[in-house]
């Protein structure tokens, strides 16, 4: 008798709020951060709105001030994170090794109700008065802006609790609970990149709790280690939260790197050009991204010596990045290439992608920093890699493994139609960003000179094209759980672990155990059911 | 839910070391970004520090670090005798160790109410006349910030030592009493690591 | 070819005598950069048709495009040039920060939300920053709160403006002309509102300018009492006399000798250096015992206590002796 289904097992509500099973807390936290990108979205609405005039448009500067600081944290910390990781690294890393479980399944389930703390402190803070001091707290502004810092900086804290004991969890299971034949050369790389990830999430977010505990301390109690009456320096600050806070870029886009690999080489059937390579790239990444953080900071004050050191360690992390470029294209040739939705997506990632990643070398330029660092040349930058690579990512990854978790299949036409918006809407949202950075339009800014109208008008649109996208596949993917056609244990013909279980998984993952032999990339002359 | 998981119970016991050395580590970081702050404030002003550090009490933080020294024996002790099963002794042997902790805490409580009357407080609330020089109140914001962390770090291990005090005279019959102790003494002996760094930075370096 | 791309890019005039250097990099690397995106989304679209999935189609062993090697080779070249862009860009950075010798110095003060300058000769204006056209100017600034960053787009030119700190930006401007000044670094609710405008002069005009400001209290005059007022005079002597600190007379501009052996001019920047970070160098012969002075000295103070120390004769007229025994009053 095959067992149920893990939507079905368990008893009612009490099965979800307290559930150990790890599908289930991938549920949960896909709930959480999906919430999270809506709030964080409609900060970013809001805010586009407001620059379509050069003046006052539906809001006061000190309201937009703490827009964008809202936007920032929330973007950050309460989807970017743990968006793949803990809702699809949740879901798959067992069954991708074999496991019927993480090591931990107690601590994983606190972790989502750590999370849920620290989005709610956030919250509180938004709700009793909001904080305006950038995403990045800068001391001295953060240490004495008269706005609720504090609610904030706890909010974050826990926020980073949880994403460290994510980490513990990942790294545990995945050296441990391997299955029996199960090695380390025989994990789809999705594992590996989340495996560097975690790493990253353990070693750096502490050294974010503690600017944060310090930033606290000072804006409630007056500390002055970055205040200079006190002696101290402001530009520590910046040392501290940049040594976290570039790693955690990292954090951000190597589990969607992971989920591009499986897309790409199931939607080809094509193993990797070189598994060796983007394990070596993305453990490069992970090292190498914790060396590069000072190029932050090339007007802040640092000695040119500090400047030329971090530029040329960026230079090096770029290569990583163009080492799974490289190899995901070439994975397309002598491929039989599905040309799904999944795929689509992985077409706007390797635009979007490469040309934000080039974008990043351009600013590490250090010359050519000095004019765009702090303009919205750099506000394109990021958005470029974190929307244009990990959010496009993650649609990849739902539009992927929907019909494993659901068991459904969703309509093409207008999987094609969503992603098109997405990638059309994303590309004329932040493209005139670029130009108007080059402008000379900083960032952060409430009015503007009146000669960077069309460019923000531009932009705007682009923003409502893009907002239009995303809420379709809301649309779409909530009609097809409740109608949609069922799917088959592997309708792409992957060859990789978890389509070899029914979709849905049952509880425990497995029905019989998972065979060593057939590995995930194994498509050279086979094809999968 | 463990038995479904876990092929053997060795391989539970791995797991949880490895989760252990993990958040280990990023206790370590969070100490490692403090000590990182000392040490860039201190090339800056190097007299004002040494001054600082000399006027520390340097008795009373050697007691303290003899103070730790001592109790992590005995928390090793605990150990060694939870893996013989003699439950006694390893429930004495903690309790010493939580005796020590709570003098560890005591001993910082006077420290830092001399500290306060002298005026030597952190940051804005630093009414020393002793030496105007912004370093020497950075040192003591430093200072505080430091120990205070670690302090409450000794809190929390003074909770789980005696929560597992608890445990063994409990007698539950947990098959890994063991593992439970080793984990719980490794978080200690961390504690105890952080603050033998900290001893000669904050109470011995004043030359 | 050059106004072309400017264009295109979006990129504000080149008003400075750096920007033409840095806009040619720009150039290139950004090309580059669109190039390698659209050339890798073409690449992939290609392979997208070229291999699709078609029906019927009999599974077999997969051609491969390149082998690893030469995909190592690729690699190397592309980080070859990712370096290349870092050391053109250094140079210009390192250039970006070594004003020239001849400049002219303008303290500038960041609070919010406002900028203001103070010209050595006394001139003090707010929100507007006059300059003669050809000549390098090095602005000293710093902030009387929080972080502020001095931006001119026209001339590529920014830097961080720091409480406690002196910072330093320098430019020289190549044509007449009104040129926007803003805040790079986000201070607060009216952080969008805290601009300026550099007014290039041509030369006539400057020295017209320079003539018809009203001058304040000739900043030197104004530095002599910010020296009595602030206990300077305790330790520092202004007639070549040796005493507990340095004598001013005479030291601005020369050479003096470090306790390490080096041997530094002592310029404005060194003497900002020794009232803010005095234990950084300490000058040979004397005791590391002055206080620092950061927090309790504001940037107009620096100024007028450099102009002052400026204005001091090298060899001025020798005065009475100081007693040999403590004087004694009836």
């Amino acid at each position: 008798m095959t067992p149920e289904s893990f939507w079905r097992d368990g008893r009612g509500i009490r099965g979800w709020l307290l559930t150990t099973d790890h599908k289930r807390v991938g549920i949960l936290f896909f709930f959480g951060v999906t919430l999270s990108l809506v709030l964080g979205g409609v900060f970013a609405l809001v805010l586009r709105l407001e620059l379509l005039t050069p003046e006052r448009t539906i809001v006061s500067a000190s309201t937009y001030n703490q827009l964008f600081t809202h936007h920032g944290i929330v973007m950050v910390w309460m989807f970017m994170i743990p968006s793949i990781p803990a809702v699809f690294g949740n879901f798959f890393i067992p069954i991708m090794i074999g496991a019927k479980d993480v090591a931990f399944p107690k601590l994983n389930l606190a972790s989502f109700y750590v999370y849920l703390l620290g989005a709610a402190l956030t919250l509180t803070a938004l709700i009793v008065g909001g904080v305006d001091t950038g995403w990045t707290f800068y001391a001295p502004y953060s240490t004495s802006t008269p706005t609720q810092v504090g609610w904030v900086v706890l909010g974050v804290f826990v926020l980073g609790v949880s994403t460290i004991m994510s980490g513990i969890n990942f790294i545990v299971t995945i050296h441990t609970l391997r299955a029996k034949g199960i090695t380390w050369s025989k994990l789809p790389l999705f594992v590996w990149n989340i495996y560097a990830t975690s790493i990253i999430q353990v070693l750096a977010t502490p050294i974010l709790g503690l600017s944060l505990i310090l930033v606290g301390i000072d804006h409630a109690w007056g500390l002055g280690l970055f205040e200079a009456k006190e002696g101290g320096d402001p530009v520590m600050f910046q040392h501290l939260f940049w040594f976290y806070s570039h790693p955690a870029v990292y954090i951000m886009i190597l589990p969607g790197m992971g989920v591009i690999t499986e897309v790409v080489c199931t939607f080809c059937h094509n193993p990797p050009l070189s598994y060796r390579l983007l394990v070596i790239a993305s453990l490069g990444i992970a090292f190498v991204g914790f060396l590069t953080w000072g190029h932050h900071m090339f007007v802040a004050g640092m000695s040119t010596f500090d400047v030329g050191v971090f530029g040329a360690l960026s230079m090096f992390v770029a290569i990583f990045s163009a080492i799974k470029v490289f190899t995901w294209t070439a994975t397309l040739y002598g491929g039989r290439i599905n040309v799904a939705t999944p795929m689509l997506y992985f077409f706007g990632f390797s635009f979007l992608f490469v040309f934000g990643g080039m974008s990043g070398v351009a600013v590490a330029t250090s010359s050519l920093d000095v004019h765009w660092h702090d303009t919205y040349f750099v506000v394109a930058h990021f958005h470029f890699i974190m929307v244009g690579g990990t959010l496009t990512a993650f649609l990849a990854a739902i539009h992927y493994w929907f019909p494993k978790i659901t068991g459904r299949k969703y309509s093409e036409k207008w999987g094609l139609l969503s992603a098109v918006m997405v990638i059309l809407g994303f590309f004329f949202t932040f493209m005139p960003q670029f130009l108007l950075g080059n402008a000379g339009m900083p960032r952060r800014y409430y009015s503007y000179p009146d000669r960077y109208q069309w460019l923000h008008v531009l932009s705007t649109a682009g923003a409502s094209v893009l907002a239009l996208g995303l809420i379709f596949v809301v649309i779409y993917l909530t009609a097809a759980l409740i109608r949609g056609h069922r799917a088959g244990p592997n309708p792409w013909g992957s060859s990789a672990p978890e389509w070899r279980i029914p979709s849905p998984p049952p509880t425990h993952n497995f029905i019989a155990p998972p065979d060593p032999s057939h590995g995930p990339y194994d498509y050279n002359g086979k094809e999968h059911a | 839910m463990t038995e479904v998981i876990y092929s053997d119970p060795r391989q539970r016991t791995h797991a949880l070391h490895l989760g252990m050395w993990m958040f280990l580590g990023s206790e370590t970081l969070l100490f490692a970004g403090l000590f990182g702050l000392y040490a860039s404030y201190r090339a800056e002003f190097p007299s004002e520090f040494a001054v600082g550090v000399a006027h520390n009490n340097a008795l009373i933080g050697t007691a303290n670090t003899a103070v730790l020294i001592i109790s992590s024996f005995f928390v090793a002790w605990g150990v060694h005798s939870i893996r013989g099963s003699r439950r006694r002794p390893c429930m004495i042997s903690l309790g010493v160790a939580v005796l020590l902790g709570l003098t560890f805490l005591v001993l910082k409580s006077i420290e830092y109410t001399e500290h306060l009357r002298a005026g030597l407080a952190p940051g804005a609330h630093f009414s020393s006349t002793m030496l105007p020089a912004r370093g020497f109140a950075l040192f003591y914001t430093l200072y505080f910030v430091m120990t205070g962390l670690h302090a409450l770090h000794v809190v929390a291990g003074i909770t789980i030592l005696t929560w597992l005090a608890i445990r063994v005279r409990r007698g539950r019959t947990r098959r890994d009493h063991r593992t439970e102790l080793e984990l719980g003494g490794l978080y200690w002996h961390l504690v105890d690591i952080v603050w033998i760094f900290l001893w000669p930075l904050l109470y011995l370096t004043h030359r | 070819m050059n106004e072309l791309m400017r264009k295109l890019l979006a990129l504000p005039e080149q008003r400075s005598s750096v920007a033409f250097g840095i806009d040619v990099l720009h150039y290139v690397v950004i090309s580059i950069s669109l190039l390698g995106a659209v050339a890798v989304a073409a690449t992939v679209a290609l392979l997208l048709v070229r291999f699709r999935r078609r029906p019927g189609g009999i599974p077999g062993p997969r051609p491969r495009p390149m082998s690893v090697k030469a995909e190592g080779v690729a690699l190397g070249g592309l980080l070859a040039m990712f370096l290349v862009f870092w050391i053109i860009g250094f140079r210009q950075y390192v250039h970006l920060r070594t004003p020239p010798a001849n400049a002219m110095d303008v303290y500038v003060v960041g609070k919010q939300w406002m900028w203001t300058f103070a010209y050595p000769d006394g001139n003090a204006t707010t929100s507007e920053l006059v300059v003669p056209v050809g000549r390098p100017v090095r602005l000293l600034m710093t902030s009387r709160d929080v972080i502020h960053s001095f931006f001119i787009p026209q001339f590529r030119v920014k830097q961080d403006v720091l409480p406690g700190r002196t910072t330093t930006l320098w430019f020289e401007a190549n044509k007449p002309g009104v040129y926007d000044i803003f805040c790079a670094e986000y201070c607060g609710t009216e952080h969008s509102m805290m601009r300026g405008r550099v007014i290039v002069l041509d030369d006539g005009a400057w020295a017209e300018w320079a003539q018809n400001q009203p001058h304040g209290d000739d900043l030197a005059a104004a530095g002599e009492r910010v020296a009595s007022e602030r206990g300077c005079l305790r330790c520092h002597t202004v007639d070549g006399t040796r005493f507990i600190g340095p004598t001013w007379a005479g030291v601005y501009d020369s050479v003096v000798e470090m306790t390490d052996g080096a041997r530094v001019r002592a310029d404005a920047a060194y003497l900002t250096e020794s009232m803010m970070d005095p234990d950084v160098r300490i000058h040979a012969g004397f005791a590391a015992i002055m206080p620092s002075y950061r927090g309790l000295l504001d940037a107009g103070d620096v100024a007028a206590l450099v102009q002052y120390i400026r204005s001091l004769p090298a060899h001025p007229e020798p005065k009475a002796p100081l007693p040999k025994n403590p004087v004694r009053f009836p």
